[in-house]
């Protein structure tokens, strides 16, 4: 418990001398990240809307850091899923029953998240091609594949900008009630990580990611095939980033656009390591980075520190947490 | 030679060169077992730093410097949480592009807010990071294969207790690898900016330095044959431009990933082939 808040502590302290450096008041640019996270109501839906794609990636590098299984791949997972989940909406299934539509879109998204993991998956398994590589290369693929998307098939009927139609409302989330802005797959986000907890400390299925991860040739003596856990941590991953994409799409901007993600998919490798590889732990750490990254914006307008600079913090956090606050793996 | 061949001859060399140069850097890390994923943000750090060096002074010596000294500065930092501390290479390898892209895009923005318009770096011209580029592969090359150092560094990333009984600084050779790496990378980025572009543009480098970290592995560990392969990398995507530019059907939008997929294809077929350095990315503690 100790050592993640001090991960978050020393690089609090480290981005404060840097706005030193940078002119800025690290107090004034401090509150006014605060106040822009949780300050109003506007700001803490804002907040609670980040947090989903975090707690869904996060989970997801969660586990497959766990399992030994380097998936750096969640920012393209969540832009293929994203796109799938586009193209379904607006151009394959848009005259689907209402009933089944947002179902298959965001089942359709995860499953597209999934094989984005997967063909990470086969390359090293069939072909030994480390997933470090295959799943960084995937993600500039990913992201091409959109931008061909929002200029070409996908295009809104219009033409006017590179971006797709507006979904139909049928599938489009809904709101959570009370709320403004804030879309009822959060629900299903606040639930998975006690449901993956379950999975993972209580199940055989999970004794054997874990066991792969510890020790893989021990695993293997113990009759525990290596290669079919990383297969299936990888479609889980990848699936998990896949429904944050589809879920953004869905329940936050209601259509496919480039830069739809702001980097989630790096963000989450900040929270699975916060949360020191617990699926539980992901919550409060999702929570923090969401509120960094809402709170980031309220900083570049009050105190003219670019909103990137905390992209800067989440490194810190990542270096900090991996060299103090991780489990070591024995060999 | 006609002007035609000429131009494809300079956008393959400019197509290559970075690539060589980081692929260079990153080989002797790993030579010496230090798995480095951040020389693509240490690309990108250096390629910020040349163009404000290069901007400020107008000098294009100090820039290649500057690229240079920022590359092994956050070598360092990767250094000192993965040799020092002991932590995990790949995680701190992301976390360190993660960082050069928060560090470039604040400092860029500060350093050159739109108001100012539109700078230029200084271009010494192609000669220059060409021949540079051949002293290095053949420096590394030699190094690597007819030094006694080069001998020790490879032992290190081979059986790195082994090469500690023999009496070798087995951290201390990965250390000067790693920050070696750095620079390369550093170099590699202030190429992009004091030749390929004459501007720095946030995530200009796009992937290179992961290209390049493939290259090593297509090359098999070997500098000549990563030139050789960097050299058909290049071919091949200066042939798409060429194809692209005379009217081909393929959508502009998916030439572009041509790069990524080519190096995803070449690791497909070749990487079960190659063996890495057998300590590459475990850790070393020495018995004292």
């Amino acid at each position: 418990m100790l050592a993640p808040l001090g991960a978050i502590g020393i690089a609090l302290v480290a981005l404060g001398l840097l706005l030193l450096l940078l002119g800025a008041d690290p107090l004034r640019a401090l509150g006014a990240l605060m106040g822009g996270a949780f300050g109003d109501r506007n700001a803490l839906e804002n907040t609670l809307l980040r947090m989903c794609p975090l707690l869904l990636v996060g989970l997801g590098v969660a586990l497959a850091f766990r399992c030994g299984v380097w998936n750096i791949g969640g920012e393209g997972q969540l832009y293929l899923g994203a796109l799938a989940a586009s193209a379904l909406a607006t151009r394959v299934l848009p005259d689907a029953p209402a009933l089944l539509l947002l179902p298959l879109v965001v089942l359709g998204g995860a499953l597209a998240g999934a094989l984005w993991g997967g063909i990470a998956a086969a390359l090293r398994v069939g072909r030994g091609v480390s997933e470090v590589l295959s799943t960084i290369l995937l993600n500039f693929v990913a992201l091409l594949l959109v931008a061909y998307a929002v200029h070409g098939p996908l295009q809104e009927a219009s033409g006017a900008y590179p971006q797709s139609d507006l979904f139909p409302l049928a599938a489009q989330l809904g709101l959570l009630p009370g709320t403004g802005r804030v879309h009822s797959g959060l629900v299903l986000a606040l639930l998975l990580p006690a449901a993956l907890w379950f999975g993972l400390f209580r199940t055989a299925a999970g004794l054997r990611l874990r066991a792969v991860g510890l020790a893989p040739e021990a695993a293997r003596y113990a009759g525990i095939r290596p290669e079919r856990e990383l297969v299936r941590v990888l479609l889980i991953s990848g699936g998990l980033a896949g429904l944050a994409g589809a879920l953004e799409v869905s329940g936050v901007t209601g259509r496919l656009f480039e830069n739809l993600s702001s980097g989630y998919g790096f963000t989450a490798i900040a929270v699975a390591l916060l949360a020191r590889l617990h699926p539980l732990g992901v919550l409060p750490a999702a929570a923090f980075f969401a509120a960094l990254s809402t709170g980031s914006g309220a900083m570049q307008r009050v105190a003219a520190v670019p909103a990137v600079t905390v992209q800067l913090l989440e490194a810190l956090v990542i270096l900090i947490s991996a060299s103090f606050a991780l489990p070591r793996r024995t060999d | 030679m006609d002007a035609g061949t000429l131009a494809l001859l300079l956008s393959l060399l400019r197509l290559t060169t970075p690539l060589c140069i980081a692929a260079m850097g990153e080989l002797v890390a790993e030579r010496a077992g230090v798995l480095n994923i951040g020389i693509e943000g240490m690309m990108l750090v250096g390629a910020l730093v040349a163009f404000a060096v290069g901007v400020s002074t107008g000098s294009g010596l100090l820039a290649v410097l500057g690229g240079i000294s920022a590359g092994a500065a956050l070598a360092a930092l990767f250094a000192a949480f993965v040799l020092w501390r002991g932590a995990d290479p790949i995680v701190c390898g992301a976390a360190l592009n993660l960082f050069a892209l928060g560090a470039t895009g604040t400092f860029y923005r500060v350093l050159f807010p739109p108001e100012l318009g539109h700078a230029t770096a200084p271009q010494p011209g192609a000669l220059v990071f060409v021949v540079l580029t051949g002293l290095l592969v053949l420096g590394v090359g030699l190094f690597l294969a007819r030094t006694r150092l080069g001998l020790a560094l490879r032992a290190v990333g081979e059986r790195a207790d082994a090469a500690h009984a023999q009496g070798v600084r087995v951290l201390r050779i990965r250390w000067a690898a790693t920050l070696f790496g750095g620079a390369c990378a550093g170099l590699a980025g202030a190429t992009l900016v004091l030749w390929i572009a004459d501007t720095f543009v946030e995530g200009m480098t796009s992937g290179r330095g992961f290209i390049a970290l493939a290259l090593v592995l297509f090359g098999g560990y070997r500098p000549l044959r990563i030139v050789a392969g960097a050299l058909l990398f290049g071919a091949a995507s200066a042939l798409q431009f060429r194809l692209q530019a005379r009217g081909l059907e393929i959508p502009y939008g998916l030439l572009l990933m041509t790069p990524y997929l080519l190096t995803l294809a070449v690791l497909a077929l070749f990487a079960s082939r190659v063996r890495p350095p057998a300590d590459l990315a475990r850790p070393f503690r020495p018995r004292v």
